[in-house]
């Protein structure tokens, strides 16, 4: 008994002083390719979360994060490579191309039945992205007003669970594979209104949907199971530790938060449905 | 011929004993079914006992043939499925109509209808030559793009037209191909007899041509059946937008197993009919 | 004047000429049989004469009015001149009965039930009473011909063209069509046949023609020509198949 604690104990300090120290030790022969970090992200990479498609620069939210991370666990700015996956191949078994990867995964306990997380890097609010013209024509920021519209969303999101359990709406949503074909949904006029997280919405309605508007945000904090970003990591890989480690101590530190101040516009303005 | 043996019941002919050639047939039969079953058995066996010795076996069972995920989701697949019979049954008529009044224009001979065939072979070209997907996009997004009141820009509708677009166009072919099968002699016929061009195409070339093209218009049918999953792509969530949605809440690909069981279960049957039928066919030609 | 009369008739196919100026008198109630080696052009001369093929040069007068007159609606026409073919042509996805009904349904515009009385006395006359609602692949090849020689008959045309329709059958089938011609024979219908059953013809036949490449060579009653013909290719043609 004795033994095992001690054992335990040991195991604990060694993970936790090797990461304080920030060495790389942690992340030592647990990479793709020793001494270099490979971060998958999206195909493209969407404003506000990676800018211009070139995570490379280190702009953009993700962008950012992820150099942050690496950063914390050892590898400098030469030592980071990027992939790029769809969900699909994030998810497939076999062999992955990547050690981490980062593109707004919701953290969920059915996915962490399949795959890994890490602690959450950004915890979003959902928000209801529409058009003036629905605005116009006497939309409400009420649930009740929230049931009436016509909805859509992307089908790979978790804003689908929040449709069907928060929102009920009376006809049966819309899905679509990406963030295009919303907006042409929302052009054609077949749907009123699409469910994202904040920023992506905030994006959106400012600079790709004609004439777009938000019309409310579900706070996180209200939500019983908040949207919460994690990156994706193959189940039962050993770099979870590392990744989590170097995650809080970038919480604790204020880095993140100062990250997300540079590079996601505040919420302000769009008002809260209750 | 097979069941020429099953038909000398001992029972009902208690007189007759099996000739030499049928002691031999019934021999040479055993002895096939014995090695057909071997074969079958030990390929089986191969199966079943050599892929879980893969090394990377149970993550590929974790992540296609995940029962847990696969109980959780398989109701809600069937329940969206029930939209893609709907949209099957919906637009096969249509298409068939469509279909047919195209390969009739094709086969307009008179002058004065000679842009009626231009367009029949326009449109033959033009809709056979695009992939569906293409034409779902286009269509489903473009023509209510151009400011359609609700509910006249519905997916709905305008997925079906595409659909009715590109199949329409194979199936004006198969028929045209059956309306050129049909030999000139029963047009000869029909045409001595005094009947009209308009009345020996309806009389007697039409119905023995889509009589011959009905296997081949049950495999596009079966297709059809399959594309209509396409729609999914601007916006209704029938099964395999549905499948989709669960693959990515539970980060499993479970729900597609369960959907193309669910797609099997209707489709093999009716291309075991087609080929039911095809082979019929064959056979009363020969 | 003669029912049916060809002058100087001629068709070609691409650079083939098949006719080569035929000229031919059918009179009212003649039996006229066309005989000739294979190529020769008899299928093809009967097709011309009911206008399934339009003629490229001369005339054919039906009664007295020319129905070659390019740009004619053919239709009346056929419908007055019926024909039967060699391979019988039945419409195989219809019943014997519709078969022979189709044609006076959409052409003359009588009803089934105005038809059914008539046809059934047809198909009795040629003894196919039974045989009514079977479909052509349940018929014999006999049956087969006799039914498409009634759906001829059924518009009542006033001229019967007949195109080797007994070399498709066994022989112990031919005779019940030939009894059928030789009925028709006795009521007087006007006939032209294409024919390699020359017993039938020297039995039955007005007028023998024979056509040699695109031309009558020779014509005459059936015992002048059968006994001595003119021409030394008639000669050697009746020799092969006599
Ligand atoms: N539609 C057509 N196109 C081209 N050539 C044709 C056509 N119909 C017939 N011919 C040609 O015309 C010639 C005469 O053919 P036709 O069928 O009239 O001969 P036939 O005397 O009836 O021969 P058979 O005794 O074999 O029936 C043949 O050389 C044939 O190849
Ligand atoms: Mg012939």
């Amino acid at each position: 008994m004795k033994l095992i604690s001690g054992t335990a104990l040991a195991l604990f300090f060694s993970t936790t002083s090797v990461l304080a120290a920030g060495d790389g030790t942690c992340a030592k022969g647990k990479t793709l390719t020793e001494g270099t970090l490979t971060i998958a992200t999206g195909n493209p990479a969407y404003y506000p979360w990676v800018m211009n498609d070139a995570p490379e620069s280190g702009e953009g939210f993700e962008a950012a994060v992820a150099y942050a991370i690496a950063d914390k666990m050892g590898f400098s700015q030469d030592k980071v490579t990027w992939v790029r996956t769809s969900f699909d191949e994030a998810i497939q078994p076999g062999a992955k191309n990547f050690d981490i990867n980062m593109q707004q995964y919701s953290i969920t306990p059915e996915r962490e039945e399949m795959v890994d997380f890490s602690l959450p890097y950004y915890t979003s609010a959902m928000a209801v992205l529409t058009t003036q013209n629905v605005v116009d024509s006497g939309a409400e920021a009420t649930l009740d007003g929230l049931k009436a519209l016509k909805w859509g969303a992307v089908a790979t999101t978790t804003a689908i669970p929040m449709l069907s359990d928060v929102i009920q709406p009376s006809d049966a949503p819309l899905l679509y594979n990406d963030n295009a074909d919303v907006n042409a949904a929302i052009m054609a006029g077949q749907i009123d209104a699409a469910l994202y997280d904040l920023p992506t919405a905030l994006y959106l309605s400012a600079v790709v949907v004609e004439n777009g508007a938000l019309l409310g945000q579900f706070p996180p904090g209200q939500s019983e199971s908040p949207d919460q970003f994690g990156i994706l990591m193959e189940d039962g890989k050993l770099l979870k530790e590392c990744v989590d480690a170097a995650i809080s101590e970038l919480t604790e530190s204020g880095e993140l938060a100062a990250i997300e101040a540079q590079w996601l516009s505040k919420a302000t303005g769009v008002p809260v449905i209750e | 011929m097979s069941e020429t043996p099953l038909r000398n019941n001992p029972v009902e002919h208690p007189a007759s004993t099996p000739t030499r050639r049928e002691v031999y047939e019934a021999g040479v039969r055993r002895r096939s079914n014995r090695i057909a079953l071997i074969s079958t058995v030990s390929v089986l066996l191969a199966i079943v006992v050599l892929v879980p010795l893969a090394p990377g076996w149970e993550a590929v069972q974790r992540a296609f043939f995940n029962g847990r995920v696969f109980a959780a989701t398989f109701p809600g697949l069937l329940e969206a499925f029930f939209l893609n019979v709907m949209i099957f049954a919906w637009s096969a008529p249509l298409i068939a109509i469509s279909g047919l009044a195209i390969a009739l224009c094709r086969d307009t001979r008179a002058p004065a209808l000679f842009p009626l065939r231009l367009f029949g072979i326009a449109y033959t070209d033009i809709f056979r030559g695009l992939p569906v997907v293409l034409v779902i996009y286009i269509v489903g997004f473009g023509i209510p793009g151009l400011g359609l009141p609700r509910p006249w820009n519905s997916p709905y509708i305008w997925g079906t037209l595409a659909l009715v677009l590109v199949y329409s166009a194979y199936v004006a072919e198969v028929i045209r191909s059956g309306i050129d099968s049909i030999h000139q002699s029963q047009r000869s016929a029909a045409a001595s007899l005094g009947l009209s061009d308009q009345d020996t195409m309806r009389f007697v070339v039409l119905p023995q041509a889509i009589r011959n093209v009905v296997p081949a218009n049950m495999n596009l049918f079966i297709a059809l059946q399959k594309d209509v999953a396409l729609l999914s792509f601007i916006g209704p969530v029938e099964i395999f937008r549905q499948a989709g949605v669960y693959k990515s809440l539970y980060a499993n690909f479970t729900p597609y197993v369960g959907a193309a069981l669910i797609f099997l279960a209707l489709t093999i049957p009716a291309t075991r009919y087609a080929d039911y039928l095809m082979n019929k066919q064959n056979r009363a030609r020969s | 004047m003669a029912k049916l009369s060809l002058r100087r008739v001629r068709k070609r196919f691409g650079e083939h000429e098949v006719c080569k100026g035929i000229d031919l008198d059918v009179a009212e109630g003649e039996m006229v049989c066309l005989i000739g080696a294979s190529g020769s052009g008899k299928s093809t001369l009967l097709r011309c004469m009911n206008l399934l093929e339009p003629i490229d040069d001369g005339v054919i007068w039906l009664d007295g009015t020319d129905i070659s007159e390019p740009g004619l609606d053919p239709q009346p026409v056929r419908q007055q001149i019926g024909i039967v073919f060699q391979s019988y042509n039945l419409f195989p996805h219809m019943t014997a009965a519709e078969n022979v009904m189709l044609a006076p349904r959409r052409v003359r515009r009588l009803s089934r039930e105005e038809l059914r009385p008539r046809v059934a006395k047809l198909f009795s006359r040629f003894g196919l009473g039974d045989r009514m609602e079977h479909y052509p692949d349940q018929l014999s090849g006999g049956q087969q011909q006799r039914v498409a020689i009634i759906r001829a008959l059924a518009m009542e045309p006033q001229i019967m063209l007949f195109d080797e329709i007994t070399s498709a059958l066994d022989p112990e089938l031919v005779g019940e069509v030939l009894d059928v011609l030789r009925d028709l024979r006795k009521q007087g219908m006007t006939m032209v046949l294409a024919t390699h059953e020359m017993g039938f013809a020297r039995e039955l036949a007005d007028k023998i023609c024979f056509l040699d490449a695109g031309r009558i060579l020779e014509q005459g009653p059936p015992d002048v020509l059968f006994a001595s013909p003119r021409e030394p290719r008639t000669k050697a043609f009746l020799s092969r198949v006599l």
